[in-house]
């Protein structure tokens, strides 16, 4: 039985997944280096870091996994537990304070009816915070996934979210 | 694109504006290709470098530069560089550019590598050969997704033409350029724990000494340097240093331009390249000043990490003397206006919030203080502060001082909250609820 749930559990790359985390170990002169990166590739197969992923890192890299979890915790942008199929992350520092980016993230809050840090039931939506964006010139600032928007407001929140299915 | 560029300035050429005269003669667009690049001077300086310049030579000429480091400590680079061993047996050194911009209110490193990739990676290339470094890193944030595209092309380019990988442009010397790109923690913006988090470990800073031109990356000499800095090197090569000190047309002893910015509710938010040294005012009012009705406050001279100055500080010299006399810091000289409809104490609350949150944890000051000072004024936000809070604030804005810390992760948090309260005590007063009476 143990051995059945150890053989079924255990983590499996594709074979494009771990040729890219091999290939990012020519990078640096250590392969721990290449820890960020290994999540990276893991979390864009499924959104997130699945449990077993971080044993099969490890082991790739040859490091404990302890080790790759203490990272995998400590980075913001590696999310340990499953998100929705996009993320919004909302710059919620100074200069976007400036420009009034709180009234936008209670309609966020009350639009999707989630608190920061969770998804929405139908899984479309996960709500975090960010660290300033560096467009302070034009915030306020959100992205969703890979996307930056600029200026946003209010009124545009609908146009916004209606290009994530 | 995300950033007005130099909106209103006319004039703009290579001789005075070293960081932006090419955006401006491509008629701001993003300059991606190297033949555009060329045609605009570019890849002359690592030419001259490596055709008639020994290392020695490139690294006196950047001490003579009197460039200070823009990432917002202001370090003269030049000294930095010094401390790097130069010596045949020195081993492998490491050239690390902090492009994680995170500074709260900062968006100029953003413009160089999204409009000027070529830019940052020639100054890199430069940078490497006078410190002879063969492994190279831009520590880029993760969310700065379209300046990873755009560098990873530029660096691409360069290699095909030769700039790059083995025996450069003929010289013999090898140099590989790699971007890494991060996973957030605004923490990794401080230079140790940025090498912490590029050799895969948690952000957590280090103490020094060791400095990193001693032990650095993989315990090897390591020189880090912010995307600003480094995209000044080049102009600097080609024109020289008293060129560069000039730059500033007698406004400041400090050598150069620099790209200002403005943020918050002004007519046109945006960045410039100014001399360094230009006053707040010249720059706020390049900003088009306060919207209609509005009135200046308060402002953070560069980032959410320096104290607040008043409206009676806009003439001084925006440089890292003159602002740090002033009883603040220059940072990373991109400005951000509180008006008088702002609250002050939400917008101080606010401040606190982002650094206990991106406190690494690592050390208790910050780590347990943060989370307290946000308490606290939380409590004073909806008037319901105790007797002694503001006291209490004061101690924090001690205990969590200079010296006090790991890092200047808490020590940074508490310049915007001790400035408030210095300059604005009767607000924070208004906040304390009244006593019972007896």
């Amino acid at each position: 039985m143990m051995e059945k749930i150890i053989a079924t559990d255990r983590y499996q790359f594709t074979a494009e997944d771990k040729a890219e985390i091999e290939h990012c170990l020519h990078h640096y002169d250590d392969s721990r280096a290449a820890s960020i990166d290994a999540l990276k590739i893991v979390q864009r197969r499924h959104g997130w870091v699945p449990d077993n992923a971080i044993a099969a890192i490890a082991e790739i890299l040859g490091i404990p996994g302890s080790d790759i979890e203490g990272v995998a915790t400590f980075y913001n942008r590696i999310y340990r537990q499953p998100v929705g199929r996009n993320v919004i992350a909302v710059c919620d520092s100074i200069g976007c304070f400036l420009v009034g980016f709180e009234e936008i993230y209670s309609a966020l809050k009350k639009q999707l009816a989630i608190q920061p840090g969770q998804t929405t039931a139908d899984n479309r939506f996960t709500l975090l915070p960010i660290c300033c964006l560096g467009a302070c010139d034009r915030g306020p600032v959100l992205m969703i996934n890979d996307d930056t928007h600029f200026d946003v407001s209010v009124e545009k929140l609908d146009a916004v979210l209606e290009q994530y299915l | 694109m995300s950033s007005n560029v130099n909106l209103g300035l006319n004039n703009i050429s290579a001789e005075t504006h070293p960081l932006t005269w090419r955006y401006n003669k491509n008629n701001a667009q993003p300059i991606l290709d190297l033949k555009t690049y060329e045609s605009l001077e570019g890849y002359s300086a690592l030419r001259k470098a490596i055709k008639e310049m020994a290392p020695a030579d490139i690294q006196t000429l950047v001490k003579e530069s009197n460039l200070r480091g823009r990432g917002g400590a202001g370090f003269p680079t030049g000294i930095k560089w010094s401390l790097i061993p130069m010596h045949e047996n020195a081993g492998q050194k490491y050239l690390v550019c902090n492009a994680d911009e995170m500074e709260p209110g900062t968006f100029k490193d953003r413009m160089l590598m999204e409009n000027l990739p070529h830019q940052l990676v020639e100054a890199m290339i430069v940078s490497a050969y006078a410190i002879q470094a063969t492994r190279a890193y831009i520590f880029l944030r993760g969310e700065y997704v379209l300046a990873t595209e755009r560098l990873n092309q530029a660096i691409e380019q360069a290699k095909a033409a030769g700039y790059l990988g083995e025996n450069i442009l003929g010289s013999g010397w090898n140099l590989d350029l790699h971007v890494h790109t991060g996973a957030g923690r605004y923490i990794c913006g401080e230079e140790t724990a940025l090498i912490n988090s590029l050799e895969g470990r948690r952000a957590n800073p280090r103490s020094k000494p060791p400095f990193p031109q001693i032990a650095g990356l993989w315990g090897k000499p390591t020189i880090v340097n912010n995307v600003e800095t480094l995209v000044n090197i080049p102009a600097i090569i080609l024109r020289g240093a008293k060129w560069f000190r000039n730059l500033s047309q007698g406004k400041s002893t400090d050598a150069g331009t620099k790209l200002y910015g403005v943020s918050g509710r002004v007519k046109n938010p945006g960045l410039w390249e100014l001399p360094i040294g230009s006053s707040a005012r010249e720059i706020l009012n390049l900003a088009g000043g306060l919207k209609d009705g509005l009135e200046l406050k308060a402002w953070l001279p560069g980032g959410a990490s320096t104290d607040f100055l008043l409206p009676e500080h806009l003439d001084l010299a925006m440089d890292y003397d003159t602002i740090g006399k002033a009883g603040s810091r220059m940072g990373t000289g991109l400005i951000m206006v509180l008006d008088n409809q702002h609250n002050l104490i939400a917008a101080v609350r606010n401040l606190e919030q982002f650094f206990a949150r991106e406190s690494c944890g690592w050390c208790t000051p910050c780590r347990d203080g943060l989370p307290w000072t946000v308490k606290v004024l939380e409590a004073i936000e909806k008037n319901q502060g105790q007797a002694g809070d503001i006291e209490f604030l004061e101690q924090m804005t001690r205990a969590l001082g200079p010296g006090k810390t790991f890092c200047a992760h808490a020590p940074g948090a508490m310049e915007p909250l001790q400035s408030a309260i210095k300059y604005f005590r009767s607000e924070f007063e208004q906040g304390i609820k009244e006593s019972p009476s007896l």
